[in-house]
C-alpha cells in the first residue's frame, strides 16, 4: 500500500491502542453489568453503597422522645399526633451536640399551610379546623392563642421575651 | 468410516444438549451470590399517592429539600405539589410556587385570584419520579451513571455522570434536574438511604395526612401494598410504556 494511506492507518490503530491501554486504567473494576439488563444494569457497583450512606437528616420523634418524652407524650394525645416534630422544628441530625438549638417555627405561615381554609369544595382542607388570614386576628401569632403541642389546650399566661 | 445406529444415536443427542445448554447454566453462585439475589428479588420498593388527603401543606417539598441538600431557594426539587382548581367554565387552573414548598396559602393562581363561589373542584397531586421498570431515562445515558438498582430504585452516579441532560430530556415526568452545586443530573430516589435502613422516605415522614406512602410491592403482608393491590389505582402517562410504579387514588382527568 501506498506510504499517505498507511500513515493515518497507523495513526488510527495507534489511537485505538492508546485509548484501549488508557481505558484498562480509567474504567473501574466494579464497573459493568449488575443484574439482568445491559439496558438499565449496567453501572458502577460500588455508587449503590455510596447513596446507602448518604447521611439521614430527618431523625424522627423516636429519637426526640429520648430526652423530650413529656412533649412527646403531649403530642401524641393530641389532634396534632400525626405532625413530625421536625417539620416545625427542623431536621434533628447534629443535635444536640453539634446543634444545641432547633429552629422553632412561629410564622403564621406555618400554620396557614392547613389550615388557612381555601373554600375548595369536598376537599381535605375544608375539613380541618381552619381560618382566614385575611380576617382573623392578623397581628398576632397563631402560637399566642393556641398551643402547638396540643391545639385544645390554652397557652399560659406569661408572656414570651 | 463406519458407525452403528447406537453410536449415532448417542452422539446425535449428546451433540443437541451440548448445543442446546448455554455454558453460563453451568456457573456456579458462591453462597453470598446466591443469598443475594434472593434476598434482592424480595424487594420491589413502590410509592401510593392518595390525592384525596393532600391539603396541599408542601412539608414534604420541604423535608425532601432539606433530606437530600437540594439547595433550598433554588428553583428545582427533588419532589413538587400541583395544585389543580377547575373553574365552574371547565377552565384549569394549575400551579405549583417554589414546588409547593411554602404551601398554599392564598386562592391565588398565577397572578390570578380565583372566586370561590366558582370552583367546581380542586385538589393537589404530589409528584416525584416513578422509579419506572422501563426507565427511558437510564436508555438515553450514554454513560452509564443512571441505572436501575435491584430492588427497582434509579439512582444517578455522580462521580460518572457528565451533565450531558440527555436524561433530564428523556423524562416524560419531568423529575430529572440539573443540580446546581454538583453539576450532575439528580432526581428523586425515594431517599435511598433511608428505605435501605427500615426508615420511610423524608416526604412520608413528614405527611401527617398518609398522602403519601411508600410499599414493597413484593411483600404481600405489606399494608400499602395491599391497597395498591386491591384498591383502583392509576399511574401517570401509562400511554409511555414506562410501567412507572408511584400509583394514586383519585387521578383527574386535567392531570397530565
Amino acid at each position: 500500500m501506498k506510504w499517505h494511506v498507511l500513515r493515518p492507518l497507523w495513526l488510527a490503530i495507534g489511537l485505538l491502542l492508546v485509548i484501549l491501554v488508557a481505558r484498562q486504567f480509567m474504567v473501574p473494576e466494579d464497573f459493568g453489568v449488575h443484574g439482568e439488563s445491559f439496558t438499565y444494569n449496567f453501572h458502577r457497583l460500588s455508587n449503590v453503597q455510596e447513596w446507602k450512606d448518604f447521611p439521614v437528616k430527618h431523625l424522627g420523634r423516636e429519637s426526640c422522645v429520648e430526652c423530650h418524652e413529656e412533649k412527646v407524650e403531649m403530642l401524641n394525645a393530641s389532634p396534632h399526633a400525626p405532625i413530625e416534630c421536625e417539620n416545625c422544628h427542623g431536621p434533628a441530625v447534629g443535635h444536640p451536640d453539634d446543634v444545641e438549638l432547633l429552629p422553632i417555627e412561629r410564622a403564621r405561615e406555618h400554620c396557614l399551610r392547613c389550615h388557612e381554609s381555601l373554600d375548595y369544595p369536598n376537599h381535605a382542607r375544608s375539613e380541618l379546623p381552619n381560618i382566614r388570614n385575611s380576617t382573623h386576628k392578623r397581628r398576632r401569632e397563631c402560637v399566642a392563642c393556641h398551643v402547638p403541642h396540643d391545639p385544645r389546650e390554652k397557652p399560659a399566661r406569661e408572656k414570651r421575651g | 468410516m463406519s458407525c452403528s445406529r447406537r453410536d449415532f444415536l448417542k452422539q446425535a443427542c449428546g451433540g443437541t444438549l451440548a448445543s442446546v445448554l448455554p455454558v453460563s447454566a453451568f456457573t456456579f453462585l458462591t453462597n453470598e451470590e446466591a443469598r443475594a439475589a434472593v434476598a434482592n428479588a424480595s424487594v420491589r420498593w413502590g410509592f401510593l399517592v392518595d390525592t384525596r388527603k393532600c391539603v396541599g401543606c408542601g412539608l414534604c417539598v420541604k423535608a425532601c429539600k432539606i433530606e437530600n441538600e437540594i439547595p433550598y431557594d433554588a428553583p428545582v426539587t427533588r419532589t413538587w405539589v400541583e395544585r389543580y382548581v377547575i373553574t365552574n367554565d371547565g377552565r384549569a387552573h394549575i400551579d405549583s410556587p417554589n414546588g409547593g414548598r411554602d404551601g398554599f396559602i392564598e386562592n391565588v393562581i398565577n397572578g390570578e385570584e380565583i372566586d370561590p363561589d366558582n370552583i367546581a373542584k380542586a385538589f393537589f397531586v404530589p409528584k416525584l419520579c416513578n422509579q419506572c421498570d422501563n426507565p427511558p431515562c437510564v436508555q438515553v445515558c450514554p454513560v452509564g451513571a443512571t441505572y436501575q438498582t435491584e430492588d427497582g430504585v434509579v439512582l444517578v452516579d455522580r462521580n460518572w455522570c457528565i451533565g450531558c441532560g440527555y436524561c433530564i430530556m428523556a423524562c416524560p415526568y419531568g423529575v430529572r434536574f440539573f443540580h446546581p452545586v454538583h453539576k450532575v443530573a439528580e432526581k428523586c430516589n425515594f431517599c435511598y438511604h433511608r428505605i435501605t435502613k427500615g426508615m420511610n422516605p423524608a416526604c412520608v415522614e413528614s405527611c401527617a395526612f398518609e398522602a403519601r406512602r411508600i410499599a414493597n410491592l413484593r411483600d404481600p403482608e405489606d399494608p400499602v401494598t395491599k391497597i395498591i393491590k386491591t384498591e383502583r389505582v392509576a399511574v401517570l402517562k401509562d400511554e409511555y410504556g414506562t410501567k412507572p410504579h408511584v400509583f394514586y387514588i383519585g387521578l383527574d382527568e386535567n392531570v397530565r
